[in-house]
């Protein structure tokens, strides 16, 4: 059998990856992501914070100012095409006294001359008035209107939709194992089947040192710095409109308090360089978050709490983004090092990779029916007017599964038809089971759906890849069922 | 906009609680009735407690829960005026009664009732809302979705479980995984009793040799795909864990049974008053919640040991708000409940002059031989525990008596050891 070849592969299913095999895919190109978890997103970005920064944090000069400042301002209108989540709801960077009031200053002329447009210094009362549920002894604030937020895993989940709607190909539970270069281009080996690639893009987040190491890059080193998160019931919709930030410390900006798309109080992240990739959270972390946020908003209460998460950040070596093809091979791109503002310089990112492609020497030519845009059904979201109408075409939308979410059977089919394959993939697609109950009524629900919708049995079905199955087979006496196969063969 | 449909008398849940309170409901009179239940089957949490033990107060007789559900079901088929609509999920609600439905069978469906019964019962704390650190893998499950997983579905969950939280669910979970071949290592409690019925400690965890470990707590979970161990640890006094006795427990499944919360996101969205205590809408005497019209019972408005207390108190507000319908009740004259010492919550919150009140009292902590104090009224209680109800009706004379008030308190008890 001969080993399929495109003109890129892209390494990596994290923002990163996404937004580029969508830009890619306005070109007349033969494009493949591989993604080595069961699902785009799993990795660093399903636990990222969200923020669409205005890039006012970064050192003027760096990448990191630059694609930063860029990426925010393309947000609105890649929401608008891919009807990801998205809200411009501004950031504040707030003092706690006078002389962090000083600090204010400096990082607004940082703003300034990194181009974030829209800043201005407020005092004590104005903030009071913005964000009556701050603390009362904060001193003053820096306003940045062009801050967003963002449900982080819905906006990969859009960019590769609508990259595979434009004839992009995506596999996941695809690792790749080795990597060489040939004459045109590059042979990979991977855990399910060889490939051939003209270009490949390492933005392979944490592994990326890895991945360069296969053709030999030696030159990134990448380390995990790890961030725990703690999310509250929407019932405190609306505590605080804005993020909030403390002034940032010389590795992070802060433990901050951040108002989601979805109506949760978030708070978080920590900000440790651990050695292992462990996801777990902490009682440290959790002191340290919680304590850290009350100082901003003391209405913040433990017993509202809904859920944890951490996540683990991939730090480059520079302090700043790496991107740049390999000293090893100008057809092999580095995305690395892609820690905050990574998500939201995504967007840009992949802007300037596709001049680093054209300058590797593969033509791009436009495609004539590219198509921007991504359809996607979100009941909550509509009216009533909308909602009926939809139930009236579809009964399935008129089905609730989720009750706390508010997420219909008709939603659930669809996260399966864009591809989720996993509870936790159809859980980041749609809500379903993100809701205070925390998939308490709807998991023995959505093990159904997906075994009808993928026509596999029940006990295949995992919470996200292979070890991590639900369930270990049927009780004695228990009912039997025949999986869409054993339906046809019969 | 929507067609509306008039009603006298919206029922949001088919489970034990609104099927009774439908039933008095229509047996008292009230023609158009509608009956909700967002599962696609009546009975509510009953047709996944296999085990037996219901109905012993109701019916004065052993049942399951599937066979306490079916009684309820027939009684409803009686009723032609009563319409029910499974797979039927509430979407809105408004002070005016008006609730908004959404079903695969008829879409979305905006209903005006002159009559709302909330029956919506109440769902479990899940393992986010009591930060448990640690990873998160999958084999986590609350004791109630696993009960439905294995009752219902048939499945088996996994080989070695560690339960936290000896709520009856937990309890009751513990025997069952046990009986299916499936380890329980530990039945772990925070605090230094258990929140479940005595019955429950004795039939599930004693006959069956599972340890049940007091003063415990889960201190990290561990795995990363699926859950390997989890850290136990013994709390101190102030139910800090104390670190240096700590301790793994290798397990496949992690079951939570640490609490049970009721469901009142829709009675917020009326406008109907909580309370703290109990976490439910504040009730009168009729079960009558603190808006015009709108009733409530069940879980939803305080969790319940046993169904058969569910049934008793839904009937009364089925029937009271057949008599608000036919406009016997009104504003009613009331006294507020005050709890006092060793009290954490009574239901009904407001007892209305002249009418005869069960009370549901909860205690805080265990102990012996004492008071209770009711009003003017004093009764010896031999055992209190805050696992099992405390139960005591106030008479219609006693409302005549009181100064405005009713002091509800335990006094001069011994501690329990």
């Amino acid at each position: 059998m001969s080993i399929p070849e495109v003109d890129v592969l892209v390494i990596g299913g994290g923002v990163v990856g996404a937004a580029l095999l969508r830009e890619l895919s306005r070109y007349e190109l033969a494009l493949l992501l591989v993604e080595k978890e069961a699902d785009v997103s799993f990795g660093t970005s399903k636990a990222n914070s969200g923020i669409v920064h205005s890039g006012l944090h970064d050192r003027p000069g760096t990448l990191k100012a630059h694609l930063s400042v860029r990426g925010c301002r393309l947000f609105p209108e890649l929401a608008a095409e891919l009807g990801f989540l998205y809200k411009q709801n501004g950031a504040v960077v707030v003092a706690r006294s006078s002389e962090e009031m000083a600090g204010l200053e400096k990082l607004l002329e940082n703003g300034r001359a990194n181009g974030v447009k829209g800043l201005s210094l407020i005092n004590r009362e104005e903030l009071r008035r913005l964000e009556p549920n701050l603390a009362p002894d904060l001193a003053g604030g820096l306003l940045a209107p062009s801050g967003g937020i963002v449900v982080p895993f819905d906006l990969v989940f859009a960019l590769t939709e609508n990259a595979v709607a434009n004839g992009a190909k995506l596999m996941v539970g695809t690792e790749v194992l080795g990597i060489k270069e040939e004459k045109d281009g590059f042979l990979v080996r991977t855990n399910r089947r060889p490939l051939r690639a003209k270009v490949i893009v390492n933005a392979a987040g944490l592994h990326g040192g890895e991945v360069a190491a296969m053709i030999g890059d030696h030159s990134i080193q990448i380390y995990a710095r790890k961030g725990e998160e703690y999310i509250f019931d929407r019932k405190l919709e609306g505590l605080v409109q804005r993020t909030i930030f403390p002034l940032p410390s010389k590795v992070s900006k802060g433990i901050l308090v951040i108002p989601t798309v979805d109506g949760n109080i978030m708070i978080g992240p920590t900000a440790h360089r651990v050695e292992d990739y462990d996801l777990s959270t902490s009682p440290a972390g959790w002191n340290e978050v919680y304590s850290e946020a009350r100082k901003l908003v003391p209405a913040l209460q433990a017993k509202d709490l809904i859920t944890a998460f951490s996540g683990l950040r991939a730090v480059g070596p520079t302090g700043d983004f790496i991107i740049a093809p390999s000293a090893v091979s100008p057809r092999f791109i580095n995305a690395a090092g892609i820690e905050s503002p990574g998500l939201t310089a995504a967007p840009a990112i992949a802007e300037y990779i596709v001049e680093l492609i054209k300058e590797s020497g593969l033509r791009l030519r436009r495609k004539r029916d590219f198509n921007p845009f991504r359809p996607v059904v979100r009941l909550r979201e509509l009216n009533p007017r909308g909602q009926a109408d939809l139930m009236q075409k579809d009964p399935a939308y008129g089905q609730i599964v989720c009750r706390c979410e508010m997420v219909s059977a008709g939603e659930i089919r669809d996260a399966v038809r864009r591809g989720a394959t996993t509870l936790d993939g159809v859980k980041l697609r749609t809500r379903s089971g993100m809701g205070r109950c925390q998939g308490g009524f709807c998991t023995p629900r959505l093990i159904r759906l997906l075994s009808a919708e993928l026509g596999l049995p029940p006990e295949e079905i995992s919470k996200n890849g292979p070890g991590s199955e639900l369930l270990f087979g049927r009780l004695r006496g228990g009912r039997e069922e025949k999986t869409k196969e054993e339906k046809e063969d019969a | 906009m929507l067609n509306t449909r008039e009603v006298d008398l919206v029922v949001i849940g088919g489970g034990p609680a609104g099927m009774a309170a439908a039933a008095a409901a229509a047996g008292a009179g009230v023609e158009k009735i509608v009956l909700l239940e967002r599962q696609e089957k009546l009975g509510g949490i009953l047709p996944q407690c296999i085990h037996n033990g219901f109905g012993l107060r109701f019916f004065k007789e052993e049942l399951t829960g599937p066979e306490y559900a079916h009684r309820f079901i027939l009684e409803l088929k009686k009723y032609p005026q009563i319409q029910v609509k499974t797979g039927t999920m509430v979407m809105k609600i408004t002070a005016g009664r008006q609730v908004v439905t959404a079903g695969a069978a008829e879409g979305l469906v905006c209903y005006q009732a002159r009559a709302v019964i909330f029956a919506m019962g109440c769902r479990e704390r899940p393992r986010g809302a009591i930060n448990i650190p640690g990873t998160r893998p999958a084999g986590i499950y609350t004791a109630g979705s696993l009960q439905y997983l294995m009752n219902i579905e048939g499945f088996i969950p996994g080989r070695e479980a560690v339960i936290l939280g000896s709520g009856d669910v937990g309890l009751i979970m513990a025997r069952r995984l046990t009986l299916e071949g499936i380890r329980v290592k530990a039945v772990l409690e925070l605090m230094p009793f258990s929140s479940g019925l005595n019955r429950n400690v004795v039939q599930c965890l004693e006959d069956f040799n599972i340890p049940l470990y007091l003063s415990h707590t889960v201190t990290a979970i561990h795995g990363q795909k699926r859950i390997e161990r989890v850290s136990v640890a013994p709390v101190d006094a102030d139910l800090r864990p104390v670190v240096e006795k700590e301790f793994d427990l290798s397990c496949d499944t992690l079951v939570l049974s640490v609490g049970l919360i009721p469901e009142n996101e829709l009675s917020l969205q009326a406008g109907v008053e909580l309370d703290p205590a109990t976490g439910g809408p504040v009730v009168d005497s009729f079960y009558q919640t603190t808006v015009d019209g709108i009733f409530a019972c069940g879980n939803v408005v305080h969790v319940h040991d046993l169904v058969d207390d569910v049934s008793t108190e839904s009937i009364v507000a089925g029937r009271a708000a057949a008599a608000y319908l036919r406009g016997e009740i009104g504003r009613n004259r009331w006294f507020p409940v005050k709890a006092g010492r060793n009290i954490r919550s009574v239901v009904p919150q407001r007892i209305v002059a002249g009418q005869a009140t069960p009370l549901y009292i909860r205690a805080c902590f265990p102990e012996r031989n004492a008071l209770l104090c009711i009003g003017n009224r004093q009764s010896r209680r031999r055992v209190v525990s805050p696992g099992e109800t405390i139960y005591y009706t106030v008479k219609p004379e006693d409302t005549a008596t009181t100064g405005g008030f009713f002091t509800v308190s335990l006094e001069g008890g011994e501690a329990d050891d």
